[in-house]
């Protein structure tokens, strides 16, 4: 079979296709007709999957700028299987929220596209690109139940301060364009490295702006204000969907740029990353502690991921890229799910989302209770978890890189994060529950997609070796 | 080898883990088999007793046996050189038989104590059994944190659902105070093998591998202090022993039996097995400075366990002393001292078990444990009476009883090495017999003071089978010392031996590294240096 010059993007067509189905089907829908739109995504999905599994080691290239190695696709994989988690809680959420099918659905294909164009793109102009097609899909996610206030409010945040940062990182764009007369990664890679520019003013301000740009999207502190609130306000599949997809893409483009492009300058960037990370990793603890919506409770825990994430691109060795992607992994399936355990327990009117609401969760919903528990633990970083297994690889990068001060200070934090995630399941084990109605019990479909999420992250964590094998398979051909 | 080719070890960690799930798998949603859950689950705790001292009859003691016997080893992650990888050797080996005897003792303690959510109950003491039986066991160092970190969740639940009323702020504190220690450990755990690797080409969180590496002296101190800590605060030794207190009081008593019973012994074990034999040099240079903790937790547990109206937070505290003598046997580092050491762990597992469940019996029938509730029950139950008077007189440390063993034996090791801290810690012996004589005294002699304790049942039959064993294995213990010292005596040799070729690094050379960097490229040790 010989490579064709569509090779590379049919994961990418494979969603936006789906896409573009359910946005017809919707227009086409009888008013009282159901359609199942979902199943059509989940056919997407899968397809993009399988194509991204058939890629597997061709490095596969499609117009000059859009790449499928197999960090790329590694990243398509782990977005496959948040979309189709995402698919499956919504499918009943939706319904319950009076959210239209089609829109949503087409919605989240369209970012989905957007986040695998951001990991599959090798030039900054087409990131630019794919991070506005999925920024301005999740905008409207999140602004979706346009008859609540709050979520009006944060979509608007959450624009504003995107557009704002988009607009950063474009202007970075600009700038390397003007250094390296070129916008393209290994072009501009090269440039950099032959003329030794290591101290041009103008390179400095480019590389500021993308990590402002970047620092955004993966919600690092101090470019992290907008996040506790969006993730609040958006119906809280949706919150599961951008906390792990958006973020996945972002660092895997922010991985890319930093370690190729403007890997020569890796002395330069560090430092600012490091204490990036520091503040990441310990305001995503702290603040989190003082929570009492769980949501948000969460939203700061992700950003607290954030900046374990951030950990290992610092490291910038094999183990770090590798480990890059094992955290992804790990941290996308627990926490998609995890979210949809929350958003499965809201109704119409209410998230259902205070502390106070978990109490005794246990006893009227033991198996979600024991879900919700194994998911807290594994971003809490407990064996034999998911998040163990990422934690330890993390943070073996970094000490490898001989950054034992970051890989302390991340340690800790993890430990002040697991006071959080217990809070939650002190409620649902060790409380008593009050007159508050009891949340409905769960439909079956979803309830498949939590105890499949849930095998994945106790198969991560107690088998490992054969996602670490493939994520170092992922990183031996690039960088 | 009568099992050769059986995985026991694997076995006998699979064992409790395959109950657990069979008991989850039962209905109880209305608790009408609640019976059914208890009687399963002691029955599965029995069997791994049985397996367990299978293990004995055919673990090789004589000198001549393999340092770890009953080896398994597969791959686990091939890149980092993680294996899962165990085998045992005398030490752990006692330790394991601890762990499977405490077990069932300990469940059977709770049949009165827990109406609740008896099932769940019941999966999570199991699933703490294969945890605790795993972290002796572990030969490979990723594996090791993996059951030590494993622990932590069981014994939280433990003590936040089954507890009494302060159980909430007790459970988070034990979770995060040990965690906090343990997530330094593991960044020392992944340096070490990291070390391997530049050493060697290849990661390895093998033990056996890690002691032959020559981990250099800047390094070593900060790794040692980071393994200390964790067990150190797992001992617990004075001053992070705070959370032990609140644990134990709150923790309902099949709880505190195991907590006290097996999980300090895992930092007491963790210190021997490796943070003395990984790190040496520095371990050397900071034992004087673990004595003197040691010491003072053997005299401030004492004072602090005289004052307690609580007959519970009396007898955590009293763990907190006698811990301290485990510590001090280490420090000593000579064969006595660590003999002492291992078989104190034994004894303490035994006596303060015991203490602990007939506490709990007591607690049982009046719902309280003050020590000015009671008076005078010797008239009441004379047999109850008489199996607290065995194990308050083993935890004593009676001649003839276990405790005078270990506590002996420590005494004589540390006399050896650095006779002023055998001083201080003799002190610690005449203060433990104060308090738990006066204890016994005003619970049990005088006149009955209050009327409802006039009337309270005698030993059930149940409590017989939880109280009988105990007070036999600690008369035993006393009287047939030689029967436990020997399997460990092996282990205990080679760990001292592998210290005596050592010096001490000095003290500061941590800090000043901090300044200057580091200095000595890292080296395997040469073959025949120790070992």
């Amino acid at each position: 079979m010989s490579t064709s010059a569509f090779d590379a993007v049919v994961p990418v067509v494979c969603v936006a296709l789906a896409g573009l189905f359910a946005m017809l089907a919707e227009a086409f829908r009888g008013k009282t007709e159901k359609m199942p739109i979902g199943g059509l995504a989940i056919i997407g999905l899968l397809g993009s999957g399988f194509a991204s599994i058939l890629l597997w080691d061709r490095n596969a290239s499609s117009f000059g700028v859009v790449t499928a190695d197999n960090f790329a696709l590694f990243v398509n994989l782990i977005l496959v299987v948040v979309g189709v988690l995402t698919v499956l809680f919504s499918s009943e959420t939706i319904e319950r929220d009076g959210i239209p099918a089609g829109e949503y659905y087409a919605l989240v294909l369209f970012a989905i596209v957007g986040m695998m164009l951001m990991a599959q793109s090798s030039d900054l102009l087409l990131m630019f690109l794919a991070l506005e097609t999925m920024s301005i899909a999740v905008y409207v996610l999140t602004g979706l139940r346009r008859d609540q206030a709050n979520a009006t409010e944060a979509a608007f945040k959450y624009f504003l301060l995107g557009a704002f940062a988009s607009s950063f990182f474009l202007y970075g764009i600009a700038f390397i364009y003007g250094v390296t007369g070129t916008t393209h990664l290994e072009r501009a890679g090269a440039a950099i490295a032959a003329q030794s520019m290591a101290d041009s003013p103008m390179l400095l301000i480019a590389v500021g702006l993308l990590i402002v740009g970047f620092a955004f999207k993966v919600a690092a502190v101090p470019f992290h204000m907008w996040s506790p609130d969006a993730y609040e306000g958006a119906p809280t599949v949706v919150t599961g969907f951008m906390s792990t997809g958006v973020k996945a893409a972002a660092v895997a483009a922010f991985a890319r740029v930093f370690l190729s492009a403007l890997g020569p300058l890796v002395d330069d960037w560090t430092p600012v990353l490091w204490v990036i990370a520091v503040l990441t990793m310990v305001v995503g603890t702290v603040v989190g502690v003082s929570q009492t919506s769980i949501k948000r409770m969460l939203a700061y825990s992700s950003i607290a991921h954030a900046g374990y994430l951030l950990v290992a691109i610092i490291a910038a060795n094999d183990v770090g890229k590798a480990s890059l992607l094992f955290y992804l992994a790990s941290y996308a399936v627990t926490n998609v799910a995890a979210f949809g355990i929350i958003a499965m327990l809201g109704s119409k009117d209410s998230a259902n989302d205070e502390l106070r609401d978990y109490a005794g969760l246990a006893h009227s919903h033991p198996a979600l209770a024991a879900l919700l528990t194994v998911f807290l633990l594994s971003l809490g970083g407990f064996p034999p978890t998911a998040g163990f297994i990422a934690k330890w690889y993390t943070f073996s990068a970094a000490v490898t890189e001989g950054y034992y001060g970051l890989a302390i200070i991340g340690m800790l934090s993890s430990v002040v994060s697991v006071y959080f995630y217990l809070r939650i399941v002190v409620m649902m084990y060790m409380t008593e529950r009050d007159a508050r109605p009891v949340p409905p019990p769960v439909p079956g479909i979803a309830m498949a997609g939590l105890v499949v999420s849930m095998i994945a992250v106790l198969y991560l964590g107690v088998l490992p070796a054969q996602v670490i094998a493939w994520a170092e398979q992922s990183i031996a051909t690039i960088f | 080898m009568m099992v050769t080719g059986v995985p026991i070890l694997t076995l006998l960690i699979a064992l409790p883990i395959v109950g657990s799930l069979a008991l989850l798998a039962l209905p109880n949603r209305d608790g009408s088999k609640d019976q059914t859950m208890r009687l399963g689950a002691l029955a599965i705790s029995l069997v791994t007793l049985v397996a367990s001292l299978f293990l004995w009859a055919a673990f090789d003691q004589s000198a001549g046996a393999p340092a770890f016997q009953f080896v398994e080893r597969h791959g686990w992650i091939p890149t980092f050189g993680i294996e899962y990888s165990l085998g045992l050797d005398g030490i752990s080996l006692m330790l394991v038989v601890l762990t499977t005897f405490l077990t069932p003792i300990a469940l059977l303690s709770s049949w009165e104590g827990i109406h609740e959510r008896v099932k769940e109950f019941s999966i999570f003491m199991l699933l703490l059994e294969a945890a605790m039986i795993g972290v002796f066991v572990s030969m490979d160092l990723f594996l090791f944190y993996v059951f030590w970190d494993v622990v932590l969740i069981p014994m939280y639940f433990l003590i936040g659902i089954w507890g009494y009323d302060q159980r909430l702020y007790a459970s988070i504190k034990f979770l995060l105070y040990t965690m906090a220690g343990s997530v330094l450990m593991l960044i020392a755990i992944i340096g070490t093998a990291w070390l391997h690797q530049q050493a060697t080409g290849q990661y390895s969180f093998d033990l056996l591998k890690l002691y032959e590496l020559r981990v250099p002296d800047h390094l070593q101190y900060w790794f040692f202090l980071a393994f200390a800590l964790a067990f150190a605060i797992k001992v617990p030794l004075f001053p992070f022993h705070t959370w032990l207190p609140d644990a134990h009081v709150q923790a309902p008593t099949p709880g505190s039996v195991i907590l006290a019973g097996v999980m300090l012994k895992m930092g007491a074990y963790g210190l021997l097995r490796f943070a003395f034999p990984m790190f040496p040099e520095a371990a050397l240079a900071f034992a004087p400075m673990l004595a003197t903790l040691s010491v003072i937790a053997i005299v401030y547990g004492a004072l602090v366990a005289m004052v307690q109206p609580d007959m519970k937070k009396l007898v955590a505290y009293s763990s907190v002393s006698h811990m301290g003598f485990v510590v001090l046997g280490i420090a000593a580092m000579n064969v006595q001292g660590v003999q002492g050491a291992s078989y104190q762990m034994l004894a303490h597992g035994i006596s303060t078990g015991g203490l602990f469940a007939v506490v709990g019996m007591l607690s049982d029938r009046r719902h309280t444990r003050l020590i000015s509730e009671f008076g005078g029950l010797k008239a009441v139950m004379p047999r109850l009476t008489a199996a607290f008077l065995i194990v308050t007189l083993a935890s004593v440390g009676l001649p003839g009883m276990n405790g005078f063993i270990g506590e002996f034996l420590i005494l004589l090791g540390a006399f050896r090495w650095e006779p002023k801290f055998v001083v201080v810690a003799g002190l610690g012996v005449i203060l433990s017999a104060v308090y738990m004589l006066w204890m016994f005294q005003r619970v049990y002699y005088g006149a009955v003071t209050s009327e409802e304790n006039r009337h309270l049942p005698d030993l059930s039959v149940r409590e017989w089978a939880v109280i009988g064993p105990l007070c036999a294995m600690s008369i035993l213990m006393g009287v047939a010392p030689n029967l436990f010292l020997a399997p460990m005596e092996p282990a205990v040799t080679r760990i001292v031996q592998r210290m005596e070729a050592r010096e001490p690094m000095r003290v500061d050379a941590g800090w000043r590294s901090w300044f200057t960097g580091p200095a000595a490229p890292v080296t395997a040790r040469r073959a025949g240096e120790g070992q």
